[in-house]
């Protein structure tokens, strides 16, 4: 089934390492202000006002199109694309077009990927400097029963790479690792902190089985990405079982709901009525510019996934997983280094620490603060001396991410027995789970008790003291007996 | 000469005003007080003004130039500003229903300029809405009356800039050339006014109509008073893409009474054949023949290309316009009209049909229409095409010539009401102005004589960046004039 879908992405980064937006002097930095705050003429559009320039964003995206071996224009050209929307001030975006003789700044290029051991290449169609709009906020935090609405400005005007793929991703979680990746590579690039929030978002278009494509606009992250696809696949798939049509249409995806839902205005395709920016005459993009960019370029996640399974051992598979996030690879190597042991901190990182970090919503860097080099090493140190078993290291690695506790105060108050018994505890549970007969007998008949504990023995490979396991299954079958 | 409504003392210049200020310090108070003397008895009729500032106000400006020995080049010359460019505090209407009351935040660049060299602003004088128009008739508000004859226009869309000069209501005034919106009004009216090369002065501020060809420029009553401001007003602005990067000249130096060289001039039949009024032919041979005194060499050329300027103009222009007047949706200033309709569309809707005008509402549709898919290539792309030729064909004339001569306009000033009716007629008047907007020249407007009492403007215009020898040409022709 999943050979017969076909998605294609349109990311938008925003380029968060600028100082200022793309064609003023405003801050690229506007999460932290009041509304309408970080705004001057220039992203106001107000009449009269002109965009300059900020050429930085030149290098930053010469930068990018080099590390996705794209092709580079030698000129900039902008566009304005026109669509009335109370986001975009001037009623128009400035952006770039690749038709008309007209050219964004890089077109061709790839991207590799290892999506559970498979290697794919996505190909990239082009990339496009653009400018981002402002944000629409509804008193009711949605436009369905809101009387009016309100506009912030801050983020109008901010640099924003387009990067359009081919449709080249036939999973959704092959295009959740593709967004990963892009990510990692713009965070090696230093062009953008993707962990920003709204700092990355991609629109997906989705074919499936042959129909034609849906677009879902929208989705703010990648993990986002793969359940919106995954909510769009199945919503699709269900239609042509049941022998309806899937129509073309631009859909939003609902991330609080988990939905996607078809827009309410249809969008007019090709009426944007393109035309070059009388505003800003074409800058040349030297070839001397891009070879110094080339240059200094820095080492670039595929590289960084070689280097690190030879140096550290481990695995090319770990080693792809680990580059998907340049933090958590940074967090690798450190701790690596401080700790030794990469083998079982890779481990732990990718086997835990991950699933863990998106279990509490937060993102890796507020993961990497909760289990610091430090609290990691002092883990690594307690498991290589015997003070903790494997479970409880990683019970420990849990505790640290969810609640951010501090490993060596959950020792000091004497909370390795109580991790222990808790991890009994939830061995035993399964048990009773596992063995409802044997539970119903031990209830009626407490030398039955035996074996269950029997069970959970052999569940810890002998390594439970049998007196605590007798002790929390007949404590369980107690308060089951009362209910 | 000057109409009735100026006396000597009203009609002073920039440097006799300097001079005599000089010998005596309350000179500048005594001839503001005169200034609104002639607007108080005249302004009612002629109606150059959108927005007077009191005179107290203007007064306590001077006050604060005095005090500070800020008087400069302009010193103390009352500006009047077209109501298209920005002014700080001060509304800034565009001729338009939708602008009625917006104040910018910022002065625009040509005014900040203004201001530094001794410069008060008066007021915002009257234009045909977003400067689309020739007549000024196109005012949202009410027409400007043409001061040499009540029942004629002034021209426009420059009109109120060029009436509040002619009629000694202000010493100088700012206007904006997008198609000729300088140069016909001054020629109407019998001042000069000159239209500079594309990029010579900042467009920052200047409400855009057509990006690509408006230019701010200089009005005033003599080709002295012309230049002095052109020395305020021009120059590099980093804050305008398409400022020049030119080292400003003095243009003054310009403004002398013999030639600065061996001129060779052309005239291309084209501007002179087809529809031209006998009158106005008559005057522009005299002024032929002054020029032959002075040893100017005059020869005629033919450019048949010029036969496509004004349909090629029409089609930029208006392309530029649909864009640029995008922004006006009542949602962040201007006037709002509240909608019915659930939708914001509908708002948009309701705001735009109600608060643009017709000719306004032309435009927008004809340069939507023009950039449409499937039409772009026929219409605008073509266009573009035709504007690169004819610059090409610019550059080749000049390669011989220093400048070439026509008649500003084809008529003498026609009756209210007259051009407005039939939009043909009215977009011909521009047929000798359009050209140079097309191809970025500089072109100056200078009085060559009066035909039933009302004055001929002559044209001269020449390769980019020759405004001195165009001034210097157009004072040889100003002190040369029998009438």
């Amino acid at each position: 089934m999943d050979s017969d879908v076909l998605i294609g992405l349109e990311v938008h980064v925003q380029i968060t390492s600028l100082k200022t937006k793309l064609f003023c002097r405003c801050s690229c930095s506007y999460r932290e202000n009041p509304p309408n705050t970080n705004v001057c003429p220039i992203c106001l559009g107000l009449p009269g006002s002109l965009p300059v320039l900020n050429k930085r964003a030149i290098e930053k995206a010469v930068a990018v199109a080099l590390a996705l071996n794209s092709s580079i224009s030698d000129k900039l050209l902008f566009v304005r694309k026109h669509y009335f929307y109370p986001d975009l001030p001037k009623n128009y975006q400035i952006s770039q077009y690749d038709r008309y003789g007209l050219t964004p700044i890089a077109t061709g290029g790839s991207v590799a990927i290892d999506v559970d051991g498979l290697n794919r290449v996505v190909r990239i169609r082009r990339i496009n400097i653009e400018e981002d709009a402002g944000r629409i906020a509804y008193p009711e935090k949605s436009i369905l029963g809101s009387r009016y609405a309100l506009v912030d400005y801050n983020r109008a005007g901010i640099a924003l790479l387009e990067i359009v793929t081919e449709p080249d991703l036939r999973t959704p979680r092959e295009a959740r690792v593709f967004l990963e990746k892009l990510g990692s590579i713009l965070e090696h690039l230093e062009v953008a902190d993707t962990s920003l929030e709204g700092a990355m978002r991609a629109d997906a278009n989705i074919s499936v089985a042959g129909r034609p494509r849906v677009e879902i606009k929208n989705i703010g992250s990648p993990k986002d990405l793969e359940k919106a696809l995954n909510y769009e696949v199945a919503r699709q798939l269900n239609i042509v079982k049941s022998g309806g049509v899937i129509e073309r249409e631009t859909r939003h995806w609902i991330k609080e709901r988990g939905i996607t839902v078809a827009s309410r205005v249809k969008e007019l395709e090709g009426e944007y009525r393109y035309f070059p920016d009388p505003d800003l005459p074409p800058v040349p993009i030297g070839r001397e510019l891009i070879e110094a960019i080339a240059r200094s370029l820095p080492e670039l996640p595929d590289q960084r996934a070689r280097r690190i399974a030879k140096e550290y051992g481990v695995g090319d598979y770990m080693a792809s997983v680990l580059v998907l996030h340049k933090k958590l690879c940074d967090h690798f190597e450190n701790s690596s280094k401080v700790c030794g042991n990469p083998r079982l901190i890779s481990s732990i990182l990718i086997n835990e620490f991950l699933r863990w970090v998106d279990e509490a919503g937060i993102d890796i860097s507020s993961g990497i603060a909760r289990l610091s080099t430090d609290r990691l090493c002092k883990l690594v140190q307690y498991f290589e001396s015997g003070l903790i078993s494997i479970k409880l290291l990683k019970e420990y690695v849990r505790i640290a991410v969810l609640e951010d506790i501090n490993p060596e105060e959950l020792r000091s108050k004497g909370l390795t027995t109580l991790g222990e018994e808790s991890e009994l505890e939830r061995l035993v549970d399964e048990v009773l789970r596992e063995n409802p007969k044997a539970v119903a007998d031990s209830i009626r008949d407490p030398k039955a008790v035996n074996f269950l504990v029997g069970q959970v023995m052999k569940k810890t490979r002998g390594r439970a003291d049998p007196k605590l396991v007798n002790e929390i299954i007949k404590r369980r079958l107690s308060e089951y007996g009362s209910k | 000469m000057l109409p009735p409504q100026c006396t000597q003392f009203s009609s002073i210049s920039i440097k006799t005003l300097r001079e005599r200020v000089r010998e005596d310090s309350d000179f500048l108070f005594k001839y503001v007080e005169e200034v609104y003397r002639a607007i108080e008895r005249y302004e009612q009729r002629l109606r150059a003004y959108i927005t007077l500032r009191p005179i107290s106000e203007v007064i306590d400006d001077i006050e604060n130039l005095v005090k500070h020995g800020k008087l400069g080049p302009l010193g103390g010359a009352l500006v009047a500003v077209k109501d298209n460019i920005s002014t700080k505090g001060i509304r800034t209407t565009c001729g338009s229903k939708m602008l009625e009351n917006y104040v910018p935040p910022y002065d625009a660049t040509a005014v900040s300029r203004i201001k530094n060299s001794g410069g008060v602003v008066i007021g915002k004088t009257n234009m045909d809405e977003f400067a689309m128009g020739s007549t000024t008739e196109n005012s949202a508000f009410y027409p400007t009356l043409n001061p040499w004859d009540y029942g004629r226009v002034p021209g426009g869309s420059s009109g109120g800039s060029a009436v509040a000069v002619a009629a000694c209501e202000a010493t100088v005034s700012l206007g904006s050339d997008t198609g000729g919106s300088i140069r016909l009004p001054a020629a109407y009216t019998g001042i000069v006014g000159l239209k500079p090369t594309y990029g010579l002065v900042s467009r920052y501020g200047l409400v855009a109509y057509g990006s690509s060809l408006d230019q701010i420029g200089p009005m005033g009553r003599c080709v002295e008073d012309v230049a002095i401001v052109l020395n305020v007003i021009s120059g590099h602005d980093p804050r305008d893409s398409t400022s020049l990067r030119v080292n400003v000249e003095n243009f003054e130096k310009y403004v002398v009474d013999y030639p600065l060289k061996r001129y060779r001039v052309v005239v291309l039949e084209e501007m002179v054949s087809e529809g031209i009024d006998e009158k106005v032919m008559k005057i522009f041979n005299s002024t032929l023949d002054v020029l032959a005194k002075r040893d100017v060499t005059v020869e005629f050329r033919k450019m048949p290309l010029l036969h496509y300027s004004l349909p090629t103009y029409y089609i930029i222009a208006m392309a530029e316009a649909s864009s640029n007047l995008a922004r006006f949706d009542g949602l962040r200033y201007g006037t709002r009209s509240e909608a019915e309709g659930k939708l914001w569309v509908d708002a948009y809707r309701k705001t735009r049909m109600t608060g643009f005008g017709e000719e306004v509402k032309r435009r927008i549709l004809l340069g939507t229409y023009v950039l449409s898919e499937g039409l772009y290539e026929g219409y605008y792309l073509k266009a573009a095409k035709v504007r690169r030729l004819l610059h090409q064909e610019f550059t080749k004339l000049f390669r011989e010539y220093d400048a070439a001569l026509s008649p500003t306009s084809p008529t003498l000033p026609p009756r209210l009401g007259e051009a407005i009716v039939d939009p043909i007629k009215l977009y011909s008047l521009d047929i000798n102005t359009v050209p140079i907007n097309l191809a970025g020249l500089p072109a100056i407007s200078v009085p060559g004589g009066f035909a039933e009492g009302l004055p001929v403007g002559i044209q001269i215009f020449g390769p980019p960046l020759s405004e001195g020898f165009l001034l210097n040409i157009a004072k040889l022709i100003e002190s040369g004039r029998s009438g």
